[in-house]
């Protein structure tokens, strides 16, 4: 029996598969999948209060991807709390939720209010290329990342994961300066800053012009991120970026990532984080590994 | 979740316009008016599940109508009878038909395909039935709603059958009413309509275009205002009642 438990600082997954934020929506997702069979979920992103999102159409398909410009359309903390959270306390798996904000302000406001929550983890959103302020505004500059990580963590009572974007010149630079704020776990990477367009139209096809590409066409630019964060800094890694099969998540562990989390493939097909967590644990078998340090530790760099 | 179909018809019907049978019965014994259902290109570089609503079904059919609009669509175009398909359960929440005499459909385009599905379903009642259909330029399915409605209308944009317009003005021009509409096609067609028929003081129910991710309502892209309220058009529509919609 393979041991899948992976730990992500002081918490314990009972296996390295999650839900990743954007791409999980508690119910709906509830209709397909045992949740209780995740090693964690990570709900949408969530603010002080509700915000509209963007204009439709939001999605466009691209070669191998999507773009998505859903701009976090949420109901707001209290809602989140209230509807999604109490729906998903029923299930045995670690609950993380996404936090987004506009300034720092914002972002530690939902932090206070889930801190006396039934919440496990919170995922900090500096990465979202979907909105006007804040998001990626944090990401993609160090000492503005460094900032908003020390004031989180000064209120925060729950393990903080830093959402990183790949939309740098060198990732790693973000990730030792949150790693030195007290970060307790950095995930990588958020969605590439994208365009299409309709050349029969002769205009973009998402409404906000740009969005987050993601799919398999970022996933070789997600296990490079990885693999040089892993290089730069001691703390956990969710990786994330493209993942389909059982061996791309092979692919992120060799590349240094403790857990992984299942995005646009739930969008194409709901049930894909079980049918993922399944071919992982056959490939286990196949090289014989009894537990995620082993393969962890059998890359060979 | 996927099923497999089985391709039992896949022909234009009209420039660029296919008509596809599909028997699945796990997915048909379930479907109802104005749903739709997600199909997957085989093409792995083409992610996302097309949503297609259903065009007309039995317990054991479902038949769709799609517009070959890109590389999905024409992969689609291109199955024989000797293919399977893969696609999801029925989709969404559709039609409601209420109990009243005249009812009438207005479709633009592709958005015909689920008013054939309604027809049907109206066409078991001893009620008046009313088609008003909109295309571009070749009119297609008239004869299956001719064969339940009791009056079929139909325009073009560039006159090459019937009248030379729009369905609203089309709508204006026949005076042609009912106690209720029901309403397929473009965005700005919904809206014209609905602002008509808010004016009217008639009922109507529309089923939204909007681009889709998951279908399924996990990913938000597909958002609709009803009653200043988010809906999401995939799961809580794609059917609504266009006076709640905020246009």
């Amino acid at each position: 029996m393979v041991d899948l438990s992976v730990k992500l600082g002081e918490i314990t997954l009972k296996n390295p598969i999650m839900t990743a934020s954007g791409t999980f929506s508690s119910r709906e997702n509830s209709q397909f999948i045992d949740i209780n069979e995740l090693g964690a979920v990570i709900t949408k992103g969530v603010s002080n209060i509700s915000w509209d999102g963007n204009p439709t159409p939001r999605i466009a398909e691209t070669y191998g991807g999507m773009i998505n410009a859903v701009g976090l359309q949420n109901d707001g903390v209290d809602s989140y709390i209230e509807n999604e959270l109490a729906f998903l306390n029923q299930f045995d798996t670690i609950k993380i939720a996404n936090i987004a904000g506009r300034t720092i302000e914002e972002y530690c406001e939902v932090v206070e209010k889930l801190n006396t929550s039934s919440i496990d983890m919170m995922e900090i959103n500096i990465s979202c290329p979907n909105i006007k302020c804040g998001g990626i505004g944090f990401g993609t500059d160090a000492l503005l990342a460094s900032e908003i990580t020390r004031h989180i963590k000064k209120i925060a009572k729950k393990p903080i994961i830093v959402k990183l974007t790949p939309n740098v010149t060198d990732i790693t630079e973000i990730a030792k300066a949150v790693e030195a704020e007290g970060a307790d776990v950095i995930s990588l990477i958020n969605t590439l800053l994208g365009m299409k367009i309709d050349v029969h139209k002769k205009k973009c096809v998402v409404a906000n012009r740009m969005g987050g590409l993601s799919g398999p066409a970022i996933k070789p630019i997600a296990v490079r991120m990885v693999y040089q964060v892993r290089r730069a800094v001691n703390i956990p890694i969710i990786g994330l970026g493209g993942i389909m099969s059982g061996e791309d998540v092979a692919e992120f562990i060799l590349a240094g990532a403790d857990a992984v989390a299942i995005g646009t493939a739930s969008l194409i097909d709901p049930t894909a984080p079980i049918r993922i967590k399944n071919e992982f644990i056959k490939y286990m078998n196949l090289y014989k590994f009894k537990n995620i340090s082993e393969l962890k530790n059998s890359f060979i760099d | 979740m996927q099923y497999d179909g089985k391709i039992l018809f896949n022909q234009e019907i009209a420039p660029n316009i296919f008509k596809m049978k599909i028997k699945c019965v796990l997915v048909a014994q379930n479907a109802q008016v104005g749903q739709f259902v997600n199909v997957y290109p085989k093409n792995k570089a083409l992610l996302l599940p097309r949503p297609i609503s259903l065009c007309e079904f039995t317990h054991d059919t479902i038949t769709l109508l799609y517009a070959v609009v890109g590389t999905g669509t024409n992969e689609f175009s291109t199955y024989t009878t000797a293919d399977t398909i893969k696609i999801s359960k029925t989709l969404g929440k559709g039609f409601v038909p209420p109990n009243v005499q005249t009812h009438v459909l207005v479709g633009g385009g592709i958005g015909i395909a689920p008013l054939l599905a309604l027809a049907q379903e109206l066409s078991k009642q001893d009620t008046k039935i009313i088609a008003v259909l909109g295309y571009n330029d070749y009119p297609y399915m008239v004869d299956e709603f001719k064969n339940i409605c009791n009056e079929v209308y139909i325009s073009t944009d560039k006159g090459n059958s019937g009248f030379i317009g729009n369905v609203l003005d089309l709508i204006k021009m026949q005076h042609i009413t009912g106690d209720y509409l029901y309403a397929c096609g473009p965005k700005p067609m919904l809206k014209s309509l609905s602002i008509y028929c808010i004016e009217k003081n008639i009922p109507i129910q529309v089923s939204m275009e909007e681009r889709m991710g998951c279908g399924y309502g996990a990913c938000v892209g597909c958002n609709c205002k009803v009653n200043n309220n988010n809906q999401k058009v995939c799961k809580d529509g794609p059917v609504f009642l266009g006076s709640e919609v905020n246009w």
